[in-house]
């Protein structure tokens, strides 16, 4: 028998099952959201509004955040018990896990995509990882819990110290040596954020009134406070769940961040980084998230007013709408150009899809537990 | 006389929040995050109430908020006594 059309047989067989399996396609409207009590997460897909499938043996993931490789394919999830996954989106499979700390908090991924970086609290510091092979190449220790984790242009990455009061930046450029600044910010930094153009980096402060802010591209200047005195003396309210400065909420030059302890949207222009106003919303805010063209800024809130969700519009400076999206919403996800966002209510076991222009509900999906949303498109973007 | 019980429906809510809203900076699991380990482990050494006081009035200076607006001191008292106990599993 002729050997040649057996084998050409036999990649068309492989060739169609493969084609019966997994259709080509890309992965820009896909996305992955946390089902946090159970290890798990759901592969969803922002086009069909639908979930594709999902993904177990994630460990713990009651606090759990998503980077993703910046060809969009890989998620990186970072989870409570500090376990490091990476899950192929396409495959909907675990490509590979490492257990990497005994108490974790989030990630980032370098400018290039070559690194992965995760925060720890026990032990606290971060630690340097190969994207491909999630080999460790190095650790910085900090004899502290790090919060607010964020990739800065060049190989850096900036973060917080809770227990320290300082802001480090570590240059990776040879990542097996890392070489640290470190900045004295204030009382008790509880999350950062980075700007869209990795220059600003700022540190909220749970122990004091006010935000650290350090300009990356001239550090030798070092961490200088702005929003002193927000709360002007008085007394704050308890804090039932730490605000999470992911994401900068920012219209034109007008800035929005979450109040500590108060029921406001603080406004800052980012010009000079005071004051500018504030907005009255419904409870102490968690997450505060401008829509990608930053014509409304949604906010929704800590237990128990974390059923509501609130919508700001940044023309008018005033809440606009006021949604019931479900119980216990804790996360919130706009579309890559942000016609939708897709909201998490931990207590329903749904996501919840909504129209941001008609604020009508487009569809609701089921997931148990759900926590964050994450999408493919924070790939291409500083500070994801 | 036996410490009053919070009905079962309340149990259940507390259980829910212990696990999910303290788990916030807890951890669901409660092996600690932001906040300390609250397994029977950790627990076992420190006064009963002083940590019902904690939860009751939260500790200035750190990042534990009161929860007394939120449930009577009853309440702490019968989640304390679980936490040492050992925490049960949120069922919803």
């Amino acid at each position: 028998m002729n050997r040649l059309p057996a084998l050409l047989w036999a990649s068309l067989l492989v060739l169609l099952s493969a084609c019966a399996q997994q259709p080509l396609r890309g992965t820009g409207d896909l996305g992955i959201v946390i089902e946090r009590a159970d290890g798990r997460v759901a592969v969803v897909d922002t086009t069909a509004r639908s979930v594709l499938g999902r993904i177990e043996g994630l460990g713990d993931l009651s606090h759990a955040s998503a980077v993703f490789s910046r060809d969009g394919r890989y998620a990186y999830i970072f989870g409570r018990d500090g376990g490091l996954t990476k899950v192929d989106i396409l495959l909907q499979r675990i490509d590979k896990r490492v257990m990497q700390a005994g108490n974790s908090i989030g990630g980032a991924i370098s400018q290039d995509g070559r690194l992965v970086v995760a925060q720890n609290y026990t032990p606290g510091g971060i630690k340097v990882f190969d994207a491909v092979t999630l080999e460790l190449l190095s650790e910085v220790p900090t004899q502290s819990k790090v919060v607010g984790l964020a990739d800065l242009p060049g190989q850096r990455f900036a973060y917080a110290l809770f227990d320290k009061g300082e802001i480090w930046v570590s240059d990776l450029s040879d990542p097996r040596h890392p070489v640290t600044q470190q900045f004295p910010a204030g009382v008790q930094p509880y999350d950062g954020l980075v700007t869209p153009d990795g220059r600003h980096y700022m540190a909220g402060l749970f122990g004091e009134d006010g935000i650290a802010l350090l300009d990356t591209w001239k550090p030798e200047a070092g961490a200088r406070k702005i929003l002193e005195n927000y709360g002007r003396g008085q007394e704050k309210l308890p804090v039932f769940k730490m605000p999470h400065l992911r994401g900068w909420a920012v219209a034109g030059h007008q800035a929005y961040l979450p109040a500590i302890g108060r029921h406001e949207v603080l406004i800052v222009d980012k010009g000079t980084w005071k004051e500018t106003g504030r907005i009255q919303v419904k409870g102490q805010p968690v997450f505060v998230m401008a829509r990608p063209d930053g014509r409304q800024v949604w906010v929704n809130f800590a237990f128990p007013d974390n059923g509501w969700v609130q919508v700001i519009d940044t023309l008018k400076g005033e809440v606009v709408q006021t949604l019931q999206p479900g119980k216990a919403i804790l996360h919130m996800e706009f579309t890559p150009r942000g016609e939708a966002v897709w909201l998490s209510a931990r207590d329903d076991h749904t996501v919840s899809i909504y129209d941001t222009q008609t604020f009508a509900r487009l569809a609701t999906l089921p997931a148990k537990s759900p926590s964050g949303i994450f999408f493919t498109s924070r790939a291409a973007r500083t500070g994801f | 006389m036996a410490a009053t019980e919070p009905t079962p429906d309340r149990q259940r809510e507390l259980i829910h929040l212990v696990r999910q809203d303290c788990g916030s900076c807890h951890g669901m699991q409660l092996t600690g995050g932001l906040g300390l380990p609250l397994t029977p482990q950790t627990l076992k050494d420190r006064p009963f109430d002083g940590l019902v006081a904690t939860v009751y009035y939260g500790r200035p200076g750190t990042a534990m908020p009161p929860w007394k607006s939120i449930m009577s001191e009853k309440e702490a008292e019968w989640i304390v006594r679980q936490l040492v106990a050992g925490f049960p599993e949120d069922v919803r």
